[in-house]
C-alpha cells in the first residue's frame, strides 16, 4: 500500500483538483478540500455542481483530469490497477437507490459483501450480528429486501457499507427514496456511526435535515467550493 | 487464495449453471454439436491415415525378372533394388510360389489345368516406405539392370485415391477444428455474458466493496469449466455411439469390404483426452472473455 507522508491514512485531501469528460464537460474546476479522520461532513449543492464527480473520484471510479486526490493514505493520481480493490476496503459506500440484491436475504446481502473481500465464514457470523443490531435490524436478518420499508433497506444499505470496518462512510443521497420521517433515522444512525469513530461524507440536498445537525457543510456550485463552515444556513 | 474461497468459488459456479438452466443448455448443446463435428472429422482422419498405413505397409511393386538371369544375377538384382531410396524390404517370389498364389486367387479348374509354371516369371515384390513416391521408386526398380522397361507392375490409382482421402479429411478436420473452436468460444462467451449480465449489480457491489478482479472471475471461471466438461462428456459419449455404429455399417457392407476401421476401444482413451480438454478450452475460454467487459468498473 503506498502512503501518502501528507494526512496519513486515514483522511482525505483534494487539491487543486479539476475534471473534465471526455465529452468536455467541466464537472470540478480547481478544488481544494480537506476532511480529517473521524469528521462528519455534509457535501451539499444543486444538481450538476459536481458532487456525484467528487463521490467517483473518492472511490476510484474515475481519475482528476489534474490535482491531487489523497483517500485513506491511497494517492488517485498515482493508484495503480491491483490497489483500486484496497482503496474501497477502505470505503463503506451508501446509495440513495440501496442497490440491494433483491434475491439475497438481509444476511445474506451483508455477507456477501464480506465473501467478496475474501473475509472467512467465522468472521461473517460473527460480524453480522453486530451490524445488524447496531442499524436495528437484527429481527430482519432472513427477510428479503422487497419485504422491508424504504427506511429499512436504506438501513441495510448502511448495514453493509459498515459491515467491512472501513475507514470512511460515503453516503450518496442517503435519504432521497426514504419518507421524511425515516430520513431523520437514517441521518441519526449515521451520526451514530460517526461517533463510533468513522469518517462519514454525505452527499444530500435536503436543507432541513442538514440544520438539524451541527456538522459541516460543503456548499458545492458549478464545479468550485462556494461555501465551508457549520450548518447549512451559515452559506 | 483461501480454502473457503475455493469452497465459494465452486458453489457459486455451479449454483449459476443451474440458475439459468436454459442457458447452459443451450451452451452445453451448442459445445457438444462443435465437439462431435470436429471429432468426426478427426476420427475419419485418422482412420484413412491408418488404411494408409496398412496400404502402405501391404503395398507392393512387382519387378519381374529377366528370364536370362542366373541364380546369381537375380540375387545381385535383389540386393541393387534394396538399395534404392523409398524401399522398405524386398521379397523374392519363384515363378512356383507366384504360380501357387495365382490359383489360389483363381478357383476356375479349367485355368488351373491349363497353367504352367513357365508362363510365370521369377519377381521381387518390393515394399516402400513412402507412398507419394511410389511413381518415382518404381521408374528406378525399372532401371536395375536385370529387370528393364516394362517388367514393373504398379498401381498409382490406389495409392494416389488413398493419400487425397487422408489429406483432404485432415485438412478439413484441421480447419473445422480451428473454426469451430472459435465459433464454441464466442457462443459460450455469449451464454455467460448474458448470465453476467443478470448478475451485473452483483458484479457493481463486489467491485465497490473491494473485490478484486481474480474473486469477481472464478465463479464464473468455474461455471465455464463445468459447462466445457459436462458438454465434453456428452460428445464423447456420443461420438462413441456414431463411431461404433458407423464402424458396424463398414463391416456390414459387402461394397466397403476394403475398409476397415479401428476400434473404438483402441482410441476412446486420446479421444475422451482431446474432447475434454478442448471442452474445458472452450468453456473457460467463453467465460473469461465474457467477464472480461464487465469487470471494468
Amino acid at each position: 500500500m503506498e502512503m501518502e507522508k501528507e494526512g496519513g491514512a486515514r483522511v482525505i485531501r483534494l487539491k487543486d483538483v479539476e475534471k473534465e469528460y471526455e465529452n468536455g464537460t467541466y464537472a470540478l474546476r480547481g478544488i481544494t478540500l480537506t476532511i480529517e479522520d473521524g469528521e462528519f461532513v455534509f457535501l451539499v449543492g444543486p444538481s450538476g455542481s459536481g458532487k456525484s464527480t467528487i463521490i467517483k473520484l473518492l472511490t476510484g471510479e474515475i481519475l482528476p483530469t489534474s490535482g491531487r486526490v489523497v483517500v485513506n493514505g491511497f494517492s488517485l493520481t498515482k493508484i495503480s490497477d491491483r490497489q483500486i480493490p484496497l482503496l474501497r476496503r477502505s470505503i463503506g459506500v451508501i446509495f440513495q437507490d440501496f442497490r440491494l440484491i433483491e434475491k439475497k436475504t438481509v444476511y445474506e446481502n451483508l455477507s456477501f459483501a464480506m465473501r467478496a473481500v475474501g473475509a472467512s465464514p467465522r468472521t461473517i457470523k460473527n460480524r453480522i450480528p453486530y451490524v445488524l443490531k447496531l442499524v436495528g435490524l437484527e429481527e430482519k436478518a432472513d427477510q428479503y429486501p422487497y419485504e422491508l420499508s424504504g427506511g429499512e433497506q436504506q438501513r441495510v444499505g448502511i448495514a453493509r457499507a459498515l459491515v467491512n470496518n472501513p475507514i470512511t462512510i460515503i453516503a450518496d443521497e442517503p435519504t432521497a427514496n426514504v419518507d421524511p420521517a425515516r430520513s431523520l433515522e437514517i441521518m441519526r444512525l449515521l451520526n451514530r456511526i460517526n461517533e463510533l469513530g468513522t469518517t462519514v461524507v454525505v452527499v444530500t440536498h435536503e436543507r432541513d435535515l442538514v440544520n438539524r445537525f451541527h456538522k459541516r457543510v460543503v456548499l458545492l456550485e458549478d464545479g468550485l467550493i462556494t461555501g465551508d463552515g457549520i450548518g447549512y444556513d451559515a452559506k | 487464495m483461501q480454502r473457503h474461497d475455493f469452497g465459494y468459488f465452486i458453489h457459486e459456479g455451479v449454483s449459476n449453471l443451474f440458475s439459468h438452466g436454459f442457458m447452459s443448455f443451450a451452451a452445453i448443446g451448442i459445445t457438444v454439436a462443435c465437439l462431435l463435428i470436429m471429432g468426426t472429422f478427426t476420427l475419419v482422419a485418422y482412420n484413412a491415415e491408418m488404411l494408409l498405413r496398412t496400404l502402405e505397409s501391404e503395398y507392393e511393386i512387382l519387378a519381374f525378372v529377366d528370364d536370362g538371369c542366373n541364380e546369381a544375377q537375380t540375387k545381385a538384382v535383389g540386393e541393387a533394388i534394396a538399395r534404392l531410396d523409398n524401399v522398405k524390404s524386398v521379397e523374392f517370389i519363384t515363378r512356383e510360389e507366384a504360380m501357387e498364389a495365382f490359383e489360389e486367387r483363381n478357383l476356375d479348374e479349367y485355368m488351373r489345368r491349363n497353367i504352367l509354371p513357365e508362363m510365370f516369371r521369377d519377381r521381387y515384390a518390393v515394399y516402400v516406405n513412402d507412398l507419394n513416391q511410389v511413381k518415382q521408386t518404381a521408374a528406378a526398380v525399372e532401371a536395375v539392370e536385370g529387370i528393364g522397361e516394362g517388367n514393373v507392375r504398379v498401381d498409382e490409382d490406389i495409392a494416389g485415391g488413398f493419400i487425397l482421402v487422408r489429406d483432404v479429411a485432415s485438412a478439413v478436420s484441421l480447419a473445422l477444428i480451428a473454426i469451430l473452436l472459435v465459433v464454441s468460444v464466442f457462443i459460450i462467451s455469449n451464454t455467460i455474458r448474458l448470465t453476467t449480465f443478470d448478475r451485473r449489480d452483483e458484479i457493481a457491489i463486489m467491485k465497490m466493496v473491494g473485490a478484486t478482479n481474480g474473486f469477481i472471475r472464478w465463479p464464473f471461471v468455474y461455471e465455464g469449466f463445468l459447462l466445457g466438461l459436462l458438454s465434453s462428456l456428452i460428445a464423447f459419449g456420443l461420438q462413441w455411439l456414431v463411431y461404433a455404429s458407423v464402424a458396424k455399417g463398414i463391416e456390414a457392407a459387402d461394397t466397403l469390404q476394403f475398409l476397415s476401421t479401428v476400434p473404438f476401444s483402441q482410441i476412446w482413451k486420446p479421444v475422451a483426452a482431446s474432447f475434454g480438454a478442448a471442452g474445458i478450452i472452450i468453456g473457460v475460454g467463453g467465460s473469461l472473455t465474457a467477464i472480461r467487459k464487465f469487470l471494468q468498473v
